[in-house]
């Protein structure tokens, strides 16, 4: 999403205005599974209707920083006349939502709402320890509308300085099984099974996502993690049907890591890395570290791909309830996964006028929050992203 | 600004760092009040020579001449030890994977042993060795500390890390089956008893390396259950030990927090289930360059096995330029499991003044030293 991608899609505009008819969209090109070729996309599930010539776009600003960044984004796309009317939900997964007794009905809200409208924006949810018996809201969302497929793009934003360089890698996970199944049962006292699932045809289309993506992203490797030599049955399935698949995509190099090795790899030689593909838990841990690498929470971009439902929210889930209401919140992960958003839309003018101020501010380095070493507020951040956006007109 | 801070962070932590480890001499004091209860505690019997007895697994590959480097030092060091080598090329045992007798009396009788890296051969139906010995013993805790070494530059400086996790259930019970065609189940088991044991462990392991702190990872927000029992024992058998300051952290916290600044981790010991733990240790590694230079030991009741957990490396193998670092760093912490602390200190000073100094490094390190080299540079420090 960065600058190779921002020139690429230049590039690909000149091309569109050339060819109109063989207009190929980024976002949906890795969001049909099925199709290899680009310009079948047009049939495509992912086409959310327009009224009055404005998208409708569900927004779940969420716990924590939520609401301060989804503000930015709101600001940062009114002022780029961006057509997009948000349909604003605020479920929160706080234990003081639930003494109002409305949590469930917003919830239910927010579902109903994102499978109207295909789309969605969305800050992360906190989940309590305490709450038993309750599933997290987020897991909750995405087996609910069967949103199978998290994306995290992790790369260097250029300017901002870490102890890893060159890193371009794109974490895939599996969202709807595995550890998160939420089954868990207390056989006797003190003594707890909790079961991980994996089964074929979830593999199987998590595993040909990964690929269809790396195609459409031109991105050359697809790496499967896996702990197969522990869990002969269950990673074994996974990575099985990942080595079966790979068969039919033989311009794609495919190879597979244990997780535990990955991890290492991850914070010594990150730069072996291009597209990683896992179930539900490694891609947790995995996106943590890897977001690590290049900035934290704050600057990583994601989205949920479903059958028909898109949501996009920051890629590595951190709430930040520590700095709630402080004003120091870094908006750039909502915002790029606005702005992936709008690729998403085929609205790739706006996409790449809104990145683009961002990588500006980010990388003159003289406005930055607190995460990436500045000392500039919230607001003072997405001003900067204005003042930048009105400068590039 | 983000350079600056980084440059300005290790320096206090480095001010930080000096403390704990002056208090060592006490933290013994404090180990000694509570070895009534003492989890894991060793109980081997010297021999006629006044000499600990010690199973020595040389494995394979490399296995023999980083095994004669360790033994070679502690020999220079006059380490009270005697070295019992025994073999544990697997047999098979009512088709089961099983290690000889001999090796298993001789571990049961000395209560430790050191490992070298052992081939696990790849094929259907063969259980890892290092599993077999572990189930074999019921070494449920496993240890790996991760310490920079001064002279191999890694992005990460300073980092000083101590890990435990739990070593026989959880997502690696082994329990697992097929529902019907397509539809597997993994059980993932947590027990009171198991997580009672290894976090009792953690506590005086605490103790004993004078940490302050003692923090439990697990992802409860998740499996509420399971990790959240996990979680409940941590808090009961927190009240037993108010010295030690308790808390509980996210995996994804602690994953993140760990790369992005390890340092925050060099006051405490952290305490985890099989799998988080597993994946963990292997990261910290990476922050200091590698298995091979990280040590590990395995901990269980009766017996304890320290070992090396890098590859046997048949590539480098009988030419003399393994490095024997991995080995050597677990030995030492088998010295100050048997309570031979001033021995250990004593290696650890001289090896890591080696590795600092940077003139007798082997090839892994960047330097072209033998094996038999760095070993002979260790040794003329001591």
């Amino acid at each position: 999403m960065l600058s190779r991608h921002s020139s690429r899609t230049a590039q690909r505009l000149l091309r569109a205005a050339a060819k109109p008819s063989q207009r190929l969209n980024l976002a949906r090109g890795f969001a049909s599974v099925q199709d290899e070729n680009p310009s079948t996309i047009q049939s495509d599930l992912f086409k959310p209707t327009k009224y009055g010539g404005k998208y409708t776009v569900t927004l779940i600003p969420g716990d924590g920083i939520g609401a301060e960044v989804a503000e930015s984004v709101k600001t940062v796309f009114k002022a780029d006349n961006v057509p997009i009317t948000w349909e604003q939900v605020d479920v929160t997964g706080l234990e003081e939502g639930k003494t109002t007794g409305r949590t469930e009905d917003a919830f239910n809200d927010a579902v109903a709402s994102l499978r109207r409208n295909k789309l969605g924006l969305k800050g992360i949810l906190h989940t309590p320890i305490s709450r038993s018996g309750h599933q997290s809201f987020n897991v909750a969302m995405r087996q609910e509308l069967d949103i199978y497929a998290s994306i995290s793009l992790i790369k260097n934003i250029p300017g901002l300085q870490t102890r890893h360089k060159d890193i371009d890698l794109c974490i895939i996970r599996e969202n709807t099984e595995g550890e998160y199944s939420g089954l868990e049962h207390q056989s006797v006292p003190g003594v707890v099974e909790s079961l991980k699932i994996i089964t074929r045809a979830k593999s199987e289309r998590i595993a040909k996502f990964a690929f269809s993506f790396a195609l459409a992203n031109h991105r050359k490797k697809v790496t499967c993690i896996h702990k197969a030599n522990i869990m002969k049955l269950a990673d074994g399935l996974f990575r099985g049907t990942f080595n079966r698949l790979a068969q039919d995509y033989p311009q794609l190099e495919c190879n597979d890591m244990i997780v535990d090795n990955a991890s290492m790899q991850c914070v010594s030689r990150p730069q072996q890395f291009d597209v990683m593909v896992m179930p539900n838990l490694y891609g947790g841990i995995l996106s943590n570290i890897a977001a690590a690498l290049v900035g934290g929470p704050g600057v990583v971009p994601g989205c949920n791909m479903g059958r028909d439902v898109a949501v996009f929210e920051p890629g590595c889930r951190h709430v930040g309830l520590d700095i709630q209401g402080k004003d120091q919140a870094n908006p750039t992960a909502l915002l790029l996964s606005g702005a992936m958003l709008l690729r998403h839309l085929g609205l790739d003018d706006h996409a790449n006028r809104i990145s683009n101020a961002i990588y500006d501010v980010i990388g003159q380095g003289k406005i930055r929050t607190r995460d990436m070493g500045g000392d500039a507020t919230n607001h003072q951040f997405t001003r900067a992203i204005l003042d930048s956006m009105e400068k590039a007109l | 600004m983000f350079a600056l801070r980084s440059i300005a962070a290790p320096a206090q932590r480095q001010c930080m760092r000096a403390a704990p480890r002056a208090t060592v001499p006490f933290s013994l004091q404090i180990q000694r009040q509570y070895s009534q209860e003492r989890v894991a505690k060793f109980n081997g019997k010297k021999d006629s020579n006044g000499n600990y007895p010690v199973s020595l697994i040389e494995g394979d590959g490399i296995g023999p001449e980083i095994a004669v480097a360790v033994k070679d030092i502690f020999a220079a060091a006059k380490t009270p030890i005697t070295w019992e080598p025994i073999n544990v090329d697997p047999i098979l045992k009512n088709g089961k994977t099983a290690i000889p007798d001999a090796a298993i009396e001789s571990i049961k009788r000395n209560k430790i042993a050191l490992k070298g890296p052992l081939a696990t051969p790849i094929g259907k139906g063969h259980v890892s060795l290092n599993l077999t010995l572990r189930r074999t013993f019921n070494l449920f805790a496993n240890l790996r500390p991760c310490r920079s070494v001064a002279g191999y530059k890694t992005p990460y400086d300073n980092v000083d890390t101590v890990l435990i996790r739990e070593n026989t259930e959880g997502e690696y019970s082994g329990i697992e089956h097929v529902v019907v065609d397509g539809v597997v189940q993994s059980i993932k088991l947590i027990t009171r008893d198991a997580s009672e044991r290894v976090l009792r462990f953690a506590f005086q392991h605490a103790q004993a390396i004078g940490r302050k702190k003692v923090r439990a990872v697990h992802k409860a927000t998740i499996m509420k259950m399971s990790d959240g029992l996990f979680l409940n024992v941590a808090n009961e058998i927190a009240k037993e030990f108010p010295d030690i300051e308790f808390d509980a952290e996210l995996l994804d916290n602690t994953c993140l927090k760990m790369t992005t600044d390890p340092l925050p981790y060099n006051d405490k010991v952290l305490v985890m289930p099989n799998l988080y733990g597993d994946i963990l240790s292997d990261m910290c590694a990476g922050l200091i360059g590698g298995l091979g230079l990280t040590p590990s030991g395995n901990i269980g009741d009766e017996c304890s096995i320290f070992e090396a957990v890098h590859g046997s490396a048949p590539d480098i193998a009988g030419k003399g330029l393994a490095n024997p670092t991995a080995l050597l760093l677990s030995s030492m912490m088998m010295l100050r499991h048997m309570s031979l602390n001033e021995y250990a200190d004593k290696i650890e000073k001289a090896a890591f003044a080696t590795l600092a100094e940077g003139k007798a490094l082997t090839g892994d390190l960047g330097g072209k030293a033998s094996t038999q080299e760095f070993t002979k540079a260790i040794i003329d420090k001591l």
